[in-house]
């Protein structure tokens, strides 16, 4: 006779980090820190565009940027030479961050008390979609070196991210690059996605990207005051 | 390789499982994996019996149940079923949807001795 049983157990797959992801929020919540989730194809620009923005705002805020790639510290270098603390993960083998490594590296960042963490994933559109990392919300950098159609070849990434960022804009004319063809096609998988336009080598755009920040906090205080009442 | 961390996350659940309800072999793993979801069914089968290996798992069956994907159609004001995230709506061809099913990655269910 078999002594087989059925066991009923009803449980997500990514429940461990998305329970680590959660006591992350919880942290940035109590530091009152606005964090966000840069992520891209290898690139894109995610590094020059985080240089130049927290170049442009560490006077305003405490900032601190988590750089994760395969392999090297130069990322992590480049955003010290800024004079803002940046830790390095090396995933090794792993295409993406996770929230156990981001909850290790916030360890080590000094304390940023009511300002920005900036969390630059390893460059890839496929994998870091599925893991929360505990972040206000995703930022996805997508250049215009790439295909317009990129949003519906890597739709999960689009549908997961609040705002695209279309980095390299000042190349758009030699490129032939057509704009409003790839914000059609992002909206087609996330119809509610924001769009900005930048260049992280002329500065254009950063304003406008720095307004959207100032709105997200507003908003994460609003939502904390609301939760407190 | 996401693939890899998804069958280490059911290799982990398979084992705390095994700890708390007391079975020391596992004949088949039942999984729920929704068509948006982040990974391919293929894929994690392919992956699954290397992970598997010298752990409680080792040697089980992988089944997958593929739910399908669903959206509300915001001009239709109806759910509709869809296969890809960017398809547009079966009924009005807009593409004005909120997904709301299919995005599961779930272990159901173990079978054990």
């Amino acid at each position: 006779m078999s002594s087989d049983r059925i066991i009923q157990v009803e449980r997500d797959i990514l429940g461990k980090n998305d329970r680590l992801a959660a006591d992350n929020r919880a942290r940035f919540q109590a530091d009152e820190v606005l964090a966000f989730n840069l992520v891209s194809s290898p690139g894109a620009g995610k590094t020059s565009l985080l240089v130049r923005a927290v170049s442009e705002l560490k006077n305003g805020f405490p900032i601190g940027v988590i750089e994760g790639d395969q392999q090297t510290s130069n990322d992590a270098e480049r955003i010290r030479a800024t004079g803002v603390a940046a830790i390095q993960v090396n995933t090794g083998k792993g295409c993406h961050l996770d929230a156990a490594m981001v909850g290790e590296a916030y360890d080590r960042l000094p304390w940023l008390n009511g300002g920005i963490l900036f969390i630059e994933n390893v460059g890839n559109l496929v994998c870091p979609a599925a893991f929360d990392l505990g972040e206000a919300c995703k930022i996805v950098v997508f250049s215009t070196t790439e295909g317009e159609d990129k949003p519906l070849k890597y739709p999960d990434m689009f549908a997961a991210s609040s705002l695209m960022l279309i980095n390299k804009i000042d190349l758009a004319p030699v490129l032939d690059f057509d704009l409003a063809r790839t914000v059609e096609y992002a909206r087609r998988v996330n119809p509610g996605i924001e769009v900005l336009t930048v260049s992280a080598r002329t500065g254009e755009g950063f304003p406008a990207f720095y307004a959207w920040i100032r709105r997200r906090g507003a908003k994460m205080k609003q939502t904390a005051m609301a939760t407190q009442d | 390789m996401h693939e890899m961390a998804l069958c280490e996350g059911i290799i982990g659940i398979v084992e705390e499982e095994a700890r708390k309800r007391a079975f020391a072999k596992v004949n088949i793993v039942c999984l729920e994996i929704g068509a948006l979801s982040h990974v391919a069914p293929e894929a994690l089968k392919f992956c699954f019996e290397a992970v598997a290996a010298r752990t409680i798992a080792q040697g089980a069956r992988l089944e997958i149940v593929e739910t399908p994907g669903t959206a509300w159609c915001m001009a239709c004001s109806k759910s509709v079923e869809i296969k890809q995230r960017y398809e547009p709506c079966p009924s009005c061809g807009g593409h004005q949807l909120q997904v709301t099913g299919g995005e599961e990655m779930r272990v159901r269910e173990l079978e054990v001795d």
